[in-house]
């Protein structure tokens, strides 16, 4: 699995570092000019996001340039922690703690391993099939009945949500394009891109322009104006982007549409149990975005679709 | 090198994130006493202080759990600087609140967990009179209330595997045994503390 880096990929990182630099200086520019209370606070998050995106570029960076494993490895760290944030966010029992065990020790890491040697016809059912049913018979073990199918369902989630499908973020580098061999690694990189920028665009968006809420019982910040710019700007970009895929522009442009759709809804879904919980963010981890699963709550719900796209429409399978 | 290896990984098993809602960090005589769910919470609790109030802060555990085996010795005399006390048959010769007073001196700190022993309701137990005869006894030592939570879910009473949850650990408002209140009345008192900080 090595990634080899052609001039394409020294584009697409090239393009991402002037945008963070950009950014930054912009943070910069607005901390000197800002003077109210509210407009500092705003600036201060803002800045506070710049920066971790500095350090999960560089991260992500890093783990690309190791070749695949590199990344594998780095998803499945990524599911760790969100899984980790989700399941203390969940009410569990004594009786899900050997299950609770299994979840984060060996399905966790068996998953990445099936990504890793790239078996899809086991990657893509171990957990539906496999998982699905053997976690509630560990449970049913253990003997406890109380509030058995809510508990079961939310370990059950949290294995979908934050192993399952943001394990197909790596899994995209093992789909066989024909005229794309070796070149996955771009795939991957204008994925994560594309959905990340979506999130940031509709911040902006929203933060600028934003009046009329989508769901205001669910996600105060998401507005129409910052849905309808953040997903314009995001899906042009994606397009304009083509040429680091497999696509031409006009499937580009339909795939990064699918992208922020899909993590849109990841984001109103992942508030929305937030908000069932009474808590604003899933974690600390990352400074100015919360926690983990916080940042990646896009990533979740867009990976699968993207990946079964591509694979429907551009492999020969 | 074993403490710091320790603290890391208890830092790391636990996830804890760390709270001072009430009192800050400060190098003074203090008890903290906690609720009482799984068997890191004294290392968790101990770990979550900064390093030179973790020098002067003295662990007050069971000597039946904490003298088993070699490994458990180890920690607990060499790396916690543990005050071991009998829970089971105190004596005139083996109390435990004697122990715990001649372990405060006059510059160590004492984690105690007030319940006796670790609790698998959700609901605390109640406090046992220790608490209030250290707190008659020093009237000069700052007696500080934490809440640990979710480490019970890390590693419940009775299970050896952990699982890598986020646990938290809460400091409190320092409490003062007022002028002729009673035993039962302080107890509950200090219980109502811990419970409170759930709130926060």
């Amino acid at each position: 699995m090595s990634l080899q880096f052609d001039k394409q990929t020294f584009w697409l990182v090239g393009g991402v570092l002037a945008l963070l630099v950009f950014s930054s200086l912009i943070g910069w520019w607005l901390s000197l000019r800002v003077t109210s209370d509210s407009g500092k606070a705003t600036v201060q998050n803002f800045n506070a996001r710049t920066r971790a995106w500095w350090t999960m570029v560089a991260v992500f960076g890093l783990a690309m340039a190791t070749g695949g494993i590199g990344s594998v490895v780095l998803f499945a760290l990524t599911s760790f922690l969100a899984l980790r944030e989700f399941i203390t966010l969940t009410p569990t029992r004594r009786g899900d703690h050997r299950s609770l065990f299994w979840v984060f020790f060996i399905i966790l890491p068996l998953q990445y391993y099936l990504i890793a040697i790239k078996w899809y016809g086991l990657f893509s059912v171990m957990i539906p099939v496999y998982a699905f049913l053997l976690i509630p018979i560990r449970a049913a073990m253990a003997g406890d009945c109380e509030n058995f199918l809510e508990r079961t369902a939310k370990v059950q989630w949290g294995l979908m949500v934050c192993v399952y499908c943001v394990s197909y973020v790596p899994a995209l580098l093992s789909l066989d394009i024909p005229g794309y061999e070796g070149q996955n690694g771009k795939l991957m990189f204008y994925f994560v891109l594309v959905a990340q920028i979506s999130d940031v665009l509709q911040y902006v968006w929203g933060k600028t322009l934003g009046r009329h809420k989508i769901a205001p019982t669910v996600s105060p910040n998401k507005t129409w104006e910052g849905f309808i710019g953040g997903v314009a700007c995001a899906t042009l970009i994606g397009a304009a982007l083509w040429w680091a895929t497999p696509f031409t522009p006009l499937a580009s442009a339909g795939m990064s549409l699918a992208i922020t759709l899909m993590g849109f809804g990841g984001g109103l879904v992942m508030s929305a149990i937030k908000r069932d919980r009474g808590v604003k963010d899933y974690g600390t981890l990352i400074e100015g975005h919360g926690g983990m699963m916080d940042r990646i709550d896009s990533l979740c719900f867009a990976a699968p679709v993207f990946f079964h796209l591509t694979r429907y429409f551009f492999t020969p399978t | 090198m074993t403490k710091t290896l320790l603290v890391a990984l208890a830092r790391l098993v636990s996830g804890a994130n760390v709270r001072w809602a009430g009192c800050g960090p400060e190098v003074r005589q203090r008890v903290y006493f906690a609720n009482h769910t799984s068997n890191l919470d004294g290392l968790v609790v101990w770990a979550s202080l900064p390093p030179r109030v973790r020098a002067l802060t003295r662990l007050v555990g069971a000597r039946d759990y904490w003298s088993k085996g070699p490994l458990r010795r180890y920690v607990a005399g060499r790396v916690l600087n543990a005050v071991l006390i009998e829970r089971k048959k105190p004596t005139a010769h083996d109390n435990p609140l004697a122990d715990m007073l001649a372990a405060l001196g006059d510059r160590y700190s004492l984690i105690i967990f007030p319940e006796g022993g670790r609790q698998t309701g959700l609901e605390m137990a109640p406090f046992k009179g220790g608490l209030f005869h250290l707190a008659k006894d020093r009237p000069d030592v700052e007696f500080v209330p934490v809440l640990i939570e979710n480490l019970n879910r890390i590693l419940p009473k009775g299970e050896f595997l952990s699982v890598p949850l986020l646990g938290s650990v809460t400091f409190g408002a320092p409490l003062k045994l007022e002028t002729g209140e009673e035993k039962v009345r302080f107890l509950e008192r200090a219980q109502a503390a811990v419970k409170a900080l759930r709130e926060l």
